[in-house]
């Protein structure tokens, strides 16, 4: 009885230690509102042992987020932004340069987790994220299929899998129709090296390389489940983790779901590598997750707000989670799950060319792609009617004249 | 009942149905005629985001709203007429379409592609949700009081699940190799998957509405059966009536109202379906026009929303409502009026 009390008070007097790992102790109230994914929970929980601090980790966030900053005072003082979301932040002016913020307590930053808009810095990055290729080795090995560099050779590749029969479906895709579909068009339409607009914010998909990039993702559909338009990140990490799937473009932030061995039957036989090449490029974007604090906030709250931060962007935060995501902080050491983002990088994969034009252009692919897919219009029909769609939208947003 | 009186009981009621139902009302049909759109200029903007190994800095032209003083985006209001509503309904396109006799391309204009799905799936739970639930409130009404309680508990279970968790399992036991997918595959020996085509998400979708729904009508005809006069029905078992007989010209008259009280009921809810879009994710197959609406008021990554168009399409949705209750309503009329004189 007394050695288990023992070792409760020790375990008491560690937790207690742990908690005390700030570097201050915070006495100003701070929220902050952020996605839910695994990075995010791993730095709030470092951010929480200043004290008086609360996160917020919804997925929806982006849809809360605008109206939150734009409140007087803020409802949050800390936002998780990425590309995309930082854009009505910044457009909307709800968030405040952390130049000198960053002078008086950011000397842990690296160069590159500076997020410059015209040289004043407005968001701090602290992982950098991509859909690339993660497959499974041991069947590539068995059937003597080389790693696919190209989309052409992912084809190759999946048609000898699913000669062989070994896994229920070869590819797997996060093709559900909305946000995921639209940003499997962005990347190929990017890979095969497109562009979204013409100088007066017109609609330029109409061509070619929209063509191509329809017709490869119908092709990538013919080796997915059938049910792919229903299909989304968690579901195509499922698919890897029950073995029925070989290959998937899927997100570096789900990479360590793969060798968690209470979800996963394929613990390290799935690896990773860069995002297959379209015509041009890597057909990928990449993206960066990362803070920003609000401007209507007392010059207190965000200096305490930052401080927060900071103390979750630690190398401790980092050796804790290495494998969680692909750090940009310091201390992190890139293992064998972060080759795939390094790879996508380096085969010249563009930043999601986050606007609010393209949020527009977005939405427009997300619904209107699966009706090529689905065959109930051809691939000029259907870039023609997501032109359309942009355009009425971006007409009534008052982007086009 | 004094004037006095009155006021004082209706009075409450009609002053929060104004501030409820009709302000918003009228504010989404003002909303429809005008559109807000920021004021964008075009300026140089240097962009550094992490790259490797080092950052990658672009400078590109952006359009960005120009911010006022008070540090607010400065907006304009401008009056577009019916301009929201021809960007809903496209009838130049529906026409065209329409002209050629095409269905399959004007149902691929989202407004009527939601609005054959929302009017088919209407159409279709309303004799089912009628019919299922006369037939459970007429077993009950028939089983022996003991087993009664339990038999109304069950069947009223579906009814207290929340649409959306309802919605939610349905989809669970039949996406990918979900159990009753897997017993279906096994059972008939073939491949089936319910999610990659649209007709079997919409009967799907039918179903969970019927099972969700049914309950309801149950519960109301249940009490309409224990007020049917015995000494008719007495009286025609004399008169020779089968059971048929019996529910087809004593039970079914009785309970008329209450079956035009469910049809109207059911109408007004199931033409604004929405939790079986989103719990069965079918956009890619199926949307409906209250998905429809909800759709162009979601903020884009980028915070864009197109609020005169949800109003416009939120408009329609209420016009069809409208219309379709139409027939009902003036039964209904007809017979309070006749009932008076």
């Amino acid at each position: 009885m007394l050695k288990k009390l023992l070792l409760a008070s020790a375990m008491t007097l560690a937790v207690t230690g742990a908690a005390s790992a700030c570097d201050f102790e915070n006495t100003t109230p701070v929220k902050s509102l952020s996605a839910g994914f695994e990075a995010w929970k791993a730095v709030t929980s470092f951010m929480a042992k200043c004290g008086d601090f609360e996160a917020e980790l919804d997925q929806e966030f982006r849809t809360k987020q605008p109206a939150a900053f734009a409140a007087d005072p803020s409802l949050y003082q800390i936002g998780g932004v990425a590309n995309g979301t930082l854009v009505p932040l910044l457009n909307e002016g709800t968030i405040r340069p952390l130049d000198s913020l960053i002078e008086k307590y950011g000397q842990n930053l690296t160069a590159n987790q500076l997020i410059k808009i015209n040289g004043e810095t407005m968001a701090v990055a602290m992982m950098v994220n991509a859909q690339h290729l993660m497959y499974r080795e041991d069947i590539l090995t068995d059937l003597g299929i080389p790693v696919p560099k190209t989309y052409d050779e992912v084809l190759a590749a999946a048609a000898k899998i699913k000669d062989a029969g070994v896994v229920d479906y070869p590819i797997g895709g996060t093709f559900k129709t909305g946000w995921n579909l639209g940003e499997e068009f962005v990347n190929m339409y990017l890979g095969m090296g497109g562009e979204f607009f013409g100088p007066d914010n017109s609609a330029t998909i109409d061509n070619e390389q929209g063509v191509a990039s329809l017709e490869m993702l119908k092709k990538l559909t013919e080796y997915m489940d059938p049910e792919y338009l229903v299909s989304d990140s968690t579901y195509v990490q499922q698919q890897f983790q029950q073995g029925k799937i070989a290959m998937a473009n899927l997100w570096a932030s789900r990479a360590g779901a793969m060798d968690d061995p209470n979800e996963s039957q394929v613990v390290g036989k799935v690896k990773m590598a860069g995002a297959p090449t379209a015509n041009a490029r890597a057909a990928s974007t990449l993206w960066w997750d990362g803070i920003v604090i609000a401007k209507n906030a007392s010059d207190e709250e965000a200096e305490a707000a930052f401080r927060v931060a900071m103390n979750g962007m630690t190398p401790e935060m980092v050796k804790a989670n290495n494998d969680v995501a692909v750090w940009l902080v310091e201390g992190y050491e890139p293992g064998p799950l972060a080759l795939g983002v390094v790879q996508t990088a380096e085969a010249g994969a563009l930043p999601y060319p986050a606007s609010s034009q393209m949020g527009l252009m977005h939405t427009a692919l997300g619904n209107g792609v699966a009706d090529y897919l689905t065959g109930a219009k051809d691939a000029q029909t259907t870039l023609k009617d997501i032109s359309a769609a942009y355009t009425t939208s971006a007409k009534e947003a008052g982007l086009i004249k | 009942m004094n004037a006095k009186t009155f006021a004082a009981f209706v009075g409450p009621s009609i002053f929060l149905m104004l501030l409820f139902i009709a302000a918003p009302l009228i504010s989404v049909f003002m909303q429809s005629f005008y559109i807000t759109q920021p004021v964008f200029e075009t300026v140089q903007v240097e962009t550094c985001t992490p790259g490797f190994p080092n950052q990658t800095c672009v400078t590109e032209e952006k359009v960005q709203p120009v911010l006022g003083e008070d540090g607010k985006v400065i907006t304009t209001v401008k009056y577009v007429g019916l301009e929201s509503y021809v960007n809903v309904l496209e009838p130049d396109r529906a026409w065209a379409a329409l002209k050629a006799l095409d269905f399959g391309s004007l149902l691929t204009i989202d407004f009527w592609k939601a609005l054959r799905f929302t009017l088919t799936f209407t159409l279709v739970t309303l004799p089912l949700v009628i019919g299922v639930g006369l037939a459970i409130a007429i077993t009950v009404n028939n089983a022996t009081r003991m087993i009664r309680g339990p038999i109304i508990f069950i069947s009223l279970l579906p009814f207290i699940i929340t649409p959306v968790i309802g919605a939610l399992s349905i989809r669970w036991l039949f996406i990918g190799d979900g159990i009753m997918t897997a017993f279906l595959e096994w059972w008939l020996a073939r491949d089936i998957s319910m999610f990659a085509q649209g007709w079997t998400i919409e009967l799907l979708m039918m179903f969970y509405r019927v099972w969700h729904v049914a309950p309801f009508a149950f519960v109301v005809f249940y009490a309409g059966l224990q007020t049917v006069n015995q000494d008719t029905l007495e009286s025609a078992v004399i008169d020779g009536a089968s059971r048929w007989e019996r529910l087809r010209y004593v039970v079914i008259p009785h309970l008329m109202p209450l079956i035009v009280f469910i049809s109207l009921i059911h109408l007004m809810d199931s033409y604004r379906v929405f939790e079986e879009i989103v719990g069965f994710s079918s956009q890619a197959y199926r949307i409906s026009l209250q998905w429809l609406t909800y759709d162009l008021l979601t903020p884009d990554d980028s915070g864009n929303r197109s609020i005169s168009r949800a109003s416009a399409s939120a408009m329609l949705t209420m016009i069809g409502i409208v219309v379709l209750l139409v027939p009902l309503l003036r039964k209904t009329w007809r017979d309070h009026k006749g009932g008076r004189v």
